[in-house]
């Protein structure tokens, strides 16, 4: 047979009726594809969406586009050179990853950090989750048509970027944390800067809750859509502000408080009924609790050093390398082979902006971890969106997925 | 976490339940630990849950190259009430990498499980769609195994193009 007649045998067995196999005439499931390259999948997302008309009845993420092997490449690494590579899983929350993995590592090692560096910690952590929530609260606006939350985001963004540059010399991917510490103590004129950012903050906060709350269009798209409730979220493992918008108030910092968050006087803002309306809520009101945490630690900051002084673990200050012998030796061994951690294995969960982030680290006892795991909230509550999307629009899809706010850095790692 | 001997008891409570399932149990760094038997993780892991421990926080692997039963699969659990963590982990051999998937339990195993098959080749009896999930699915081995090299894999250049992809690790 030749293709020719190949061919018109085909064309000759198609019919012209839109049924398909034992679906009737008025439905038919198209699977489409969304992504990986699409501004509304916020990274490299990809989407299998089974739609019937314009609702759809299943999706299929596909993920893995950005994987780097970070986990992998951590464990050729001495521990203190993991930290840059680790802040690169969740590109919005490097404090938070540095965070997590420093935390494991002084577990094991048995560490008091000082209490100066846990406020400075708390610090950076807090301004870390504004500017987190604030790229969230940008990037979903355009997606839901308001462009101009945008602009206003990412000004007060870039505020604290400079804030970060200041205190650490990078804007983003900082190092800032260190295990034991932090590396440097803030300068001259950063707690001034901060003070007159958070002082801004609350009215600004309030500005894009005037333009979002009083918007019909935002509104309707928001309220009542993707429902999922307080048993099915936990089933699915999802912490955050998801978890607190559907009435669950489970934040890490009140249950099980780390780096004197215990200190702080803040409350955990939860939602009702768990829809795209109470998460856009529980972020935007979890903005003014952040604030008033920067606020106390400032006002609290106790003296003291900002690392701990023991110099098996963190490099001598830099006078001392002329003076004294034994410091050249600690700083040589801390930088050619890095310090020694005792066998062991620890998990140190912390809250992110996007739930629990929990590093889990293994030592064998020697100069480099055995394994180092990130529990990443994007990847557990990416899950969650495939129920939430259900039997809803493939716009209110695309709502859902600003909402839930996945990170694929964190999600692939 | 339960203190060493709260986590005793508990291990008690859970070999007298279900007998022959806890192997040790270990507590350090302020981490409570029951090592489990791999056969029986999905009746101790529901057992668990009955006692409080209902949220699975992490599930995630380790290789303990060269000792064998190489790879351990730890689950992370949570009792949101009391605020507690308890860490289960079941040993597997290199040679029948397989233990029950605890996705009925916790329909959110899902990824991780996964993540653990494509990662150290773990298999999950039951899970219902066992796939890779970060690395491609036409590739071979298992990367977070300690045994694997970094490094291994050939740059793919328009010269070598023809070779195909990967083509002489």
């Amino acid at each position: 047979m030749s293709a020719v007649s190949d061919y018109r045998r085909r064309e000759e067995s198609i019919t012209m009726s839109s049924e398909s196999a034992g679906m009737g005439e008025t439905h038919e499931l198209l699977t489409l594809n969304i992504g990986p390259h699409h501004p509304a999948t916020h990274g490299v997302l990809r989407l299998i969406a089974t739609l019937e008309g314009e609702v759809v009845r299943d999706i299929k993420p596909i993920i893995g586009y950005v994987h780097t092997g970070i986990e992998k490449t951590a464990e050729q690494k001495s521990y203190w050179k993991v930290i840059p590579v680790v802040e690169r899983m969740d590109y919005l929350s490097y404090y938070f990853n540095a965070m997590a993995y420093c935390g494991a590592v002084e577990t094991l090692l048995g560490l008091e950090v000082p209490p100066r560096a846990q406020y400075l910690r708390v610090i950076h952590l807090e301004l870390n989750r504004i500017m987190s929530h604030l790229v969230w609260l940008g990037t979903s606006a355009l997606d839901l048509g308001a462009m101009s939350m945008f602009w206003y985001c990412f000004r007060e963004r870039e505020t604290i970027l400079d804030l970060f540059e200041m205190s650490s010399g990078q804007r983003m991917h900082t190092r800032y944390f260190q295990v034991g510490g932090v590396i440097e103590d803030i300068p001259a004129g950063f707690a001034q800067k901060v003070k007159k950012f958070i002082d801004e903050m609350p009215s600004r906060a309030d500005q894009y809750a005037d333009l979002l709350e009083k918007n019909e269009i935002l509104l309707s798209r928001l309220r009542d859509t993707c429902v999922l409730d307080e048993q099915t979220l936990l089933g699915l493992g999802v912490t955050g502000p998801l978890l607190r918008a559907a009435g669950n108030p489970w934040d890490l910092r009140k249950a099980a408080p780390y780096s004197s968050y215990d200190h702080f006087d803040f409350r955990v803002p939860v939602g009702t009924v768990g829809d795209n309306y109470d998460r856009f809520r529980v972020r935007h009101a979890e903005l003014y609790e952040s604030t008033k945490i920067i606020g106390q630690a400032l006002a609290g900051l106790p003296e003291g050093p900002h690392i701990v002084q023991d110099r098996k673990v963190a490099l001598p200050p830099r006078h001392e390398l002329a003076t004294s012998m034994e410091s050249l030796i600690h700083h040589f061994k801390l930088v050619t082979e890095g310090f020694r951690v005792p066998e062991g294995e620890c998990y140190y969960p912390i809250e992110s902006p996007r739930g629990e982030l929990g590093c889990f680290v293994r030592s064998d006892g020697s100069a480099k971890p055995a394994r180092v795991h990130m529990r990443d909230p994007s990847f557990i509550n990416l899950q969650a969106t495939a129920p939430m999307v259900k039997d809803a629009y493939i716009a209110d899809l695309i709502a859902t997925l600003a909402m839930v706010d996945p990170v694929l850095g964190g999600v692939d790692r | 976490m339960p203190d060493s001997s709260g986590l005793d008891a508990l291990a008690q409570q859970l070999s007298e339940a279900l007998a022959g399932s806890v192997l040790a149990t270990s507590h350090a760094h302020g981490r409570a630990e029951i090592q489990i038997s791999p056969e029986q993780n999905v009746a101790v892991l529901g057992w668990l849950r009955q006692q409080g421990y209902s949220f699975l926080a992490s599930l995630h692997g380790v290789d303990y190259y060269p000792h064998e039963p190489r790879l351990g699969v730890i689950y992370e659990l949570l009792d949101m009430q009391n605020v507690d963590r308890v860490s289960v982990k079941a040993r597997v051999r290199t040679d029948a990498p397989a233990i029950g998937s605890v996705i009925d339990l916790w329909p959110g195993a899902d990824f991780p499980e996964r993540e653990l098959y494509d990662m150290f080749g773990v298999s999950f009896d039951g899970h219902p769609d066992l796939r890779r999930i970060l690395m491609p699915e036409d590739y071979e081995g298992h990367p977070q195994r300690r045994d694997f090299p970094v490094g291994g894999e050939p740059v793919l250049f328009t010269h070598n193009e023809s070779d195909g992809y990967g083509a002489d690790r």
